[in-house]
């Protein structure tokens, strides 16, 4: 299967093709449209900020690309929030491809931010990317924004309030946490994402 | 809910696992990669690598290791050692490292802290800190203490330096309080506390472990998001599996393998 991550200058870009690797899919790395277009699926990593993962995208110009693209897409962590319409990381416009707007985690002194470890998840909606995910298993989290419970929200995380931590709009899903650190959990979600049923969407 | 983490802190002096008592008399304990692998498999939240060797040598961390270690591992891990600008972030996080954890160099230019925060968001940023109870009892902090002989003690108050820190974009902070380090007697519990107290971001305990009793204190007592220990674990003192059970039982919430 032609997977490719788009390097979008995310410091985790590396461990993201590793963790496929270990999979058995060699991902490449890719900067330009035509190979993003040609893949079967397409991730969108993103370890830094909402504004400078954004603007790298705008200026490889690969902005309608991802919004237009026909193909499964994954983002992962600041990816995954930049698929929801606003940040309130830098007040910028996202790429919109899911409605709502990412806003910083309230702390408090018992709640600290950055959100950083390991957290359980509730499922919101049933879908075939969090398969075999089930209530008790942990992922991997480390992020200080975080996207709302909508409609497009299969699983919930909790740290103060609740938040998206795996969402899917038809081909379009994404995951807070870190797949690619997340042991089992995050082997499970991205042989599923890689997986045929994965195009058959949530289910209410 | 969130878990406690346990991390397994490996010192690292020319591509191999070293451990020394209270900094000195270092000794192999393996090869990185399958210390790494043993950790992982038997549970460990997340591993600290620290290049011992790197900032009193005035160097930067190996990365051939960093890569060798983050294709075979599917848990975040962090890298210390020597990381005194951006560039050398960078290339420690491509090659695979989830975070990259600042000390002496944080130290002897503050604004490094806001520098990696700005490149990387301050999720990546984890500033070290070594810190020592002085005769007047303020804790200070010290610097460059990957060699004891060219360890320096500096006028800066530890609880000052993590106010700071967090000011400047730490987005985690591990407090190593060297008087306990590596003596297995438990963790500095009143100088955790203290720390907390002005720490609104996470806080790893360092330095003390002995028993699973300690790890307990340390999350229960001192609130600590996590607790980093070496010798323990490498002399096979404490097993994970174990100590998790342990934790479990007493009501602290933990991740199962």
């Amino acid at each position: 299967m032609r997977v490719v991550i788009v390097d979008a200058g995310g410091a985790n870009t590396g461990s993201v093709r590793y963790a496929f690797d270990r999979l058995g899919v060699d991902a490449a790395l890719v900067t330009d449209a035509a190979s993003i277009r040609a893949a079967e699926r397409v991730v969108l990593p993103g370890v830094g900020t909402a504004v400078q993962v954004m603007a790298r995208l705008r200026e490889l110009d690969l902005v309608d690309t991802l919004r237009t693209l026909q193909v499964p897409l994954l983002g992962i962590c600041v990816g995954m929030q930049l698929l929801f319409s606003r940040s309130e990381e830098g007040n910028i416009d996202a790429l919109g491809l899911l409605p709502g707007r990412v806003v910083r985690l309230a702390g408090t002194p018992a709640l600290r931010v950055p959100h950083m470890g390991w957290n359980t998840m509730r499922k919101v909606r049933s879908s075939p990317l969090v398969e075999g995910i089930g209530p008790g298993d942990r992922a991997y989290f480390v992020h200080s924004y975080a996207a709302p419970v909508t409609a497009d929200c299969i699983l919930a995380c909790d740290h103060g309030a609740p938040f998206a931590a795996v969402v899917q709009r038809g081909l379009v899903a994404g995951t807070q946490f870190h797949p690619e650190r997340s042991g089992r959990v995050g082997a499970r979600l991205l042989r599923n994402f890689l997986s045929p049923d994965f195009a058959a969407g949530p289910t209410p | 809910m969130l878990s406690r983490r346990i991390i397994p802190c490996l010192d690292v002096r020319d591509g191999r696992v070293v451990k020394g008592v209270r900094f000195r008399d270092h000794v192999d304990m393996g090869d990185i990669v399958d210390l790494a692998l043993r950790y992982r498999d038997e549970g460990a939240d997340e591993l600290v690598f620290y290049d011992i060797g790197a900032s009193p040598e005035g160097r930067s961390v190996d990365r051939d290791w960093v890569t060798r270690v983050s294709r075979l591992i599917d848990i975040p891990f962090c890298v210390a050692g020597g990381i005194r600008d951006v560039d050398t972030a960078r290339a420690v996080l491509h090659a695979g490292a989830d975070k990259i954890s600042i000390n002496t160099p944080a130290l002897e230019r503050p604004a490094l802290i806001g520098e990696l925060a700005e490149a990387f968001g301050v999720q990546c940023v984890v500033v070290g800190i070594d810190s020592i109870r002085e005769a007047d009892g303020q804790w200070r902090v010290r610097s460059h203490t990957g060699d004891p002989d060219r360890t320096r003690e500096l006028p800066v108050r530890t609880l000052d330096w993590i106010v700071e820190a967090q000011r400047r974009g730490a987005g985690e902070i591990v407090l190593n309080c060297m008087d306990s380090d590596g003596v297995r007697r438990g963790y500095d519990i009143v100088q955790l506390k203290a720390a907390r107290a002005v720490c609104g971001v996470p806080l790893i305990a360092s330095g003390g472990a002995g028993t699973a009793e300690h790890f307990a204190e340390a999350f229960a007592e001192a609130d600590v998001d996590g607790a980093l220990a070496a010798s323990v674990f490498h002399s096979g003192a404490i097993a994970i599996p174990d100590l998790k059970r342990e934790l479990k039982a007493r009501g602290i919430e933990v991740r199962d393998v």
